[in-house]
């Protein structure tokens, strides 16, 4: 069979958008680019939203990005199946679009923080998240200045019962509620989480761990079996 | 009224304001010869901003003169000083282009937007080059850590170059963080950035061609930085004009992204004959040093320059310092396609003149010409001075104070971790933790390692293959440098140099950036000249060409000068990225190993600053022959896979870059000292480094020191979840972390 295509989401001021690509190529992918200008999903069969500054995040982050013209097209195919994940600023759009519940606010400590960070992978029922064993530890660099996930005592409530919680930190640095690193939708198909897998991919470069690796896997083999 | 040239014929004898905005009777008196007639307000303007010290390096300009005069041959130097920045060729059709630039003064006066800008102007420098800025690393100093105002400006220099370095996607891979008293009213925020181009598409400053098209094109010209306020409290200019102006530049980061990106696709799309950036001096400074290396003349209508405030008057257009624009000169049939470009990045361009063949540059406001100078006269030949100087009255007290009379340590595991709790040796990790340093994914080595280091090879999308990587760090010490300006910059190029080769990267050129206190005090142009003297040597000892640099002055509150703090950035290049030696201990069952020799050496030392508060004596011995051998034999041994782990010893000596080996991965060690254990330990004797080998390739090893004359120590072996000193002292890996960590974030919060 033809390889998986992954679309990998620029909008301006994106910055990960070379480093995801990078990282669905590692894993035998075709990694697609998509412009937010564009009314065309290039009919991808799964999509990355990386991390950055869309807009300069002088608005609210992803609060603009939020109605670009790819992210049209984008929303309907997402809540017909379509697999997405959003990292940090993609996270963030993806929860201004509704794709998902809650919001990103500022870190606790009002600092923008870069570390290599120890979480533990909650969820495995997911495109995204379905290479990884349920409790497993894993580090993943995170590097963001708002990046506290906060919802509703009901929403949270409802993402602990529904299992929707996929990744949490293991000593929080944001202030998250619930150590919340990641969550999904129900349908597991939509994948939103602060930390960056695609800089975890080598061992030559990056963070000290290839534990991003997983989460490429996990939507190939998801491609694979769907 | 405009002032117009024609006005300005007419009106010989107007008393116009030259001294408010800094330009001497003898200097306004040349712009008047040059000129046959006096200048008009915007004429004055390009004058005052272009003659000023920091465009026109008058005082420095005759020493600076030596980095060229004494350069060693270096096939690697593509470009040289006098452009944007430096151009090294760093093999398989490669080229980086790398600078260091500060922003001192607007970072005391407003830390976050200061230093923001600091950034965003030394990256456009690297993209007027025709490259992709690839990584930043700053180098900043500031006034003692626990100084009130130090809570000012340090949170805000870090968070303003976190938030702009940030948002624009470049890794922040390396540089310092230092205190001392001296840079209370005056930090020191330098900023470096690396770009990476093919060899053969460098781009340079130049407008040549008469008829192509002049673009300015980024943001809109507003009224920030507008040096000389002056200008606009003079009754000579006109009183519609605003009272009060903001002195500091506002960055937009975001713009900057785009413009990057932008520039990226106009070079790849070959629509860009020559183009600079808009830093210091604005508009007057692209124009006249466009022009200057063009064709020779060009015609700019200043009604075109886009406006964030429509009431600006042109003397103020000209002098803006506004953030993230360019200037491009774009073939005719080219500007369709340029245009197209920028739309596509959402950014603004606008024509704004062409090139001519007059020899003059010419500008008109309302149909009117201001503007009538022949531009190399701006931009090349301002003023020289040749600044008196003498050694300063207290210096042969200063050296004969020698911290020989200080009292020596008793518990020198107290002593440690004095020194490792103290501000200048503490972790950075508050300060780094708040940079990306993984954006783009090339970091091979980021702070706390050495140098810096990236991959090139997916660098820029679709790049050709090569297994190379660039290593970069910055250096300086201004006790040292206080103590011997000479001998201080020697060391600061011998530092850098060190850290760049303990990665396995040979070192290839230098940057700089030289702070020093005001050039009209002759005991700091003693300095000044002693520092570049000593650079210079070094630099044609060591065979690492200067390619650029900034020269920073007017570091001083009142009648005190900061230290001179020459800072100097070497990048070098590693043949097999993957070969890179990362920083420390790591693994256990290594022998460690100390290259080089150990003399008694305190003056300006870590332990006399943090113990004593002394400073005084001479600093170490800048043994550059000994440098260039040791250089030698990091490179090679890495080369051949022979080193596991390295460090270089500098602050602090032997004991501290123990403890921070250990700290790297948390891995412990055992070794045993031959000599007096206070100076085998504390000592900052200089070209030295320590090395982690496998056992079985020690041999190997130490023959490889002995044909280079470096030498080699066993100390010991890595191993165990403590640091022990052999009947000296013991002390576990946590309890180092633990003073090593906590001492930025108990003052900054």
């Amino acid at each position: 069979m033809s390889a998986a295509r992954v679309g990998v989401v620029t909008f301006p001021g994106t910055l990960d958008d070379q480093d995801a690509a990078r990282a669905v190529r590692l894993v035998g992918a075709e990694a697609v680019p998509l412009w937010h200008a564009d009314h065309d999903l290039k009919g991808v069969d799964a999509v990355f939203l990386p991390g950055g500054f869309s807009y300069g995040d002088y608005l609210r982050c992803g609060a603009i990005s939020r109605f670009a013209p790819l992210m049209d097209e984008l929303i309907p195919a997402a809540k017909a199946g379509l697999p997405v994940i959003g990292t940090c600023n993609g996270f963030q759009i993806l929860c201004e679009a509704h794709l998902l519940p809650g919001a990103l606010t500022r870190n606790a400590s009002l600092h923008y923080v870069c570390r290599d960070q120890r979480l533990r992978v909650e969820r495995v029922s997911t495109s995204w998240t379905n290479s990884f064993a349920e409790g497993q530890e894993i580090t993943l660099p995170i590097k963001h200045g708002e990046g506290r996930y906060v919802a509703s005592a009901d929403t949270l409530a409802e993402l602990e019962a529904g299992g929707q919680v996929i990744l949490r930190y293991l000593g929080n640095p944001n202030g998250s509620l619930n150590d919340i690193a990641g969550i999904s939708n129900a349908a597991g198909n939509v994948v939103g989480l602060m930390p960056h897998p695609e800089h975890a991919v080598e061992d030559l470069v990056g963070a000290p761990s290839t534990d991003g690796l997983g989460f490429f896997t996990s939507i190939l083999k998801s491609l694979v079996n769907a | 009224m405009t002032d117009t040239v024609e006005r300005a014929s007419g009106t010989p004898d107007e008393p116009m304001p030259f001294a408010e905005l800094g330009m001497k009777q003898d200097e306004y008196d040349r712009v008047k010869q040059i000129l046959g007639r006096r200048p008009t307000g915007s004429e004055l303007a390009i004058y005052s901003v272009m003659w000023s010290e920091h465009c026109s390096y008058k005082s420095s300009k005759v020493h600076l003169k030596q980095f060229a005069t004494k350069a060693p041959k270096s096939e690697a130097l593509l470009v040289g000083m006098g452009e944007n920045a430096g151009v090294v060729d760093i093999g398989d059709g490669w080229a980086a282009t790398f600078k260091i630039e500060s922003h001192n003064h607007p970072s005391y006066v407003e830390p976050h937007q200061g230093a923001a800008t600091g950034v965003g102007g030394i990256v456009r420098d690297i993209m007027s080059m025709g490259a992709r800025p690839i990584a930043v690393m700053d180098s900043l100093r500031f006034g003692a850590a626990d100084a009130p105002d130090t809570r000012r400006v340090l949170p805000g220099v870090v968070e303003g170059i976190s938030s702009y370095g940030n948002c624009l996607g470049l890794p922040n891979i390396g540089g310092e963080v230092v205190f001392d008293p001296c840079y209370l009213g005056n930090p020191l925020v330098n900023a470096l950035c690396v770009g990476l181009l093919r060899k053969d598409q460098i781009k340079l400053a130049t407008a040549p061609g008469p008829g192509n098209k002049v673009v300015l094109f980024g943001a809109s010209t507003g009224p920030d930085g507008i040096g000389g306020a002056s200008v606009l409290a003079s009754a000579t200019f006109e009183d519609e004009s605003q009272a009060k102006r903001p002195a500091v530049q506002v960055g937009d980061p975001f713009m900057e992204k785009l413009l990057i990106e932008c520039c990226l696709e106009l070079y790849a799309a070959d629509v860009v004959v020559g183009i600079q950036d808009l830093g210091a001096a604005g508009v007057s400074c692209a124009t006249t040093e466009l022009a200057a290396k063009g064709t020779g003349g060009m015609r700019v209508d200043l009604n075109l320059v886009p406006l964030r405030d429509p009431s600006l008057r042109p003397e103020e257009i000209l002098m803006s310092e506004s953030q993230e624009r360019m200037m491009a000169v774009v073939r005719p049939d080219d500007i369709p396609a340029f245009m197209e470009i920028c739309a596509k990045w959402d950014v603004p361009a606008t024509v704004i003149g062409e090139v001519t063949d007059t020899g003059r540059l010419v500008m008109t406001w309302d149909g009117e010409i201001i503007v009538d100078i022949p531009p190399g006269t701006a931009a090349d030949e301002g003023p020289v001075y040749e600044r008196p100087y003498h050694e300063p009255a207290g210096q042969s007290a200063l050296n004969a104070d020698t911290p020989d009379r200080l009292e020596r340590p008793t518990d020198l595991r107290e002593t440690l971790l004095r020194l490792l709790g103290s501000p200048n040796l503490s972790s950075k990790e508050w300060v780094t933790d708040q940079y990306d340093r993984y954006v783009r994914s090339n970091t091979v080595l980021a702070q706390p390692a050495d140098a810096g280091m990236l991959r090139i090879s997916e660098a820029i999308a679709g790049a050709e293959p090569t297994t190379r990587g660039i290593a970069l760090a910055t250096d300086g010490n201004g006790r040292y440098a206080k103590l011997d300006p000479y001998a201080g910059a020697q060391l600061a190029l011998a530092e850098a140099y060190r850290n760049v080769a303990v990665t396995g990267a040979e070192p290839l050129a230098v940057t700089n950036c030289l702070n020093f206190g005001s050039p009209e005090d002759p005991e700091v142009m003693w300095q000044f000249a002693e520092a570049t003297r000593g650079l210079a040597d070094a630099c044609r000892t060591l065979g690492v060409p200067v390619t650029g640099g900034n020269v920073s002055f007017y570091n001083q509150t009142g009648a005190t000068a900061v230290n001179p703090t020459p800072v100097v950035g070497v990048l070098g290049v590693i043949e097999d990225v993957a070969k890179r030696v990362p920083t420390g201990f790591v693994a256990e069952g290594l022998r460690v190993v100390l290259l080089g020799d150990t003399r008694e050496e305190f003056g300006g030392s870590e332990w006399a600053h943090v113990v004593h508060r002394h400073l005084g004596g001479l600093p170490p011995q800048a043994d550059l022959e000994a440098e260039q051998a040791l250089g030698a034999v990091l490179v090679e041994a890495a080369r051949r896979g022979l080193l596991e782990g390295s460090h270089d010893l500098s602050d602090g000596g032997l004991a501290v870059a123990l403890a921070e080996s250990c700290l790297a991965r948390g891995v412990g060690a055992k070794v045993t000292l031959s000599g007096d254990p206070f100076v085998d330990l504390f000592s900052e004797s200089a070209a030295r480094a320590l090395v982690v080998v496998r056992p079985e390739a020690y041999d190997e090893f130490a023959s490889l020191c002995g044909r280079h004359d470096v030498p080699c120590y066993g100390l010991g072996v890595t191993g165990g979840t403590s640091l022990v000193i052999e009947d000296v002292f013991e002390v576990p890996v946590e309890e180092l972390r633990e003073r090593h960590r906590a001492v930025l974030p108990a003052l900054f919060g």
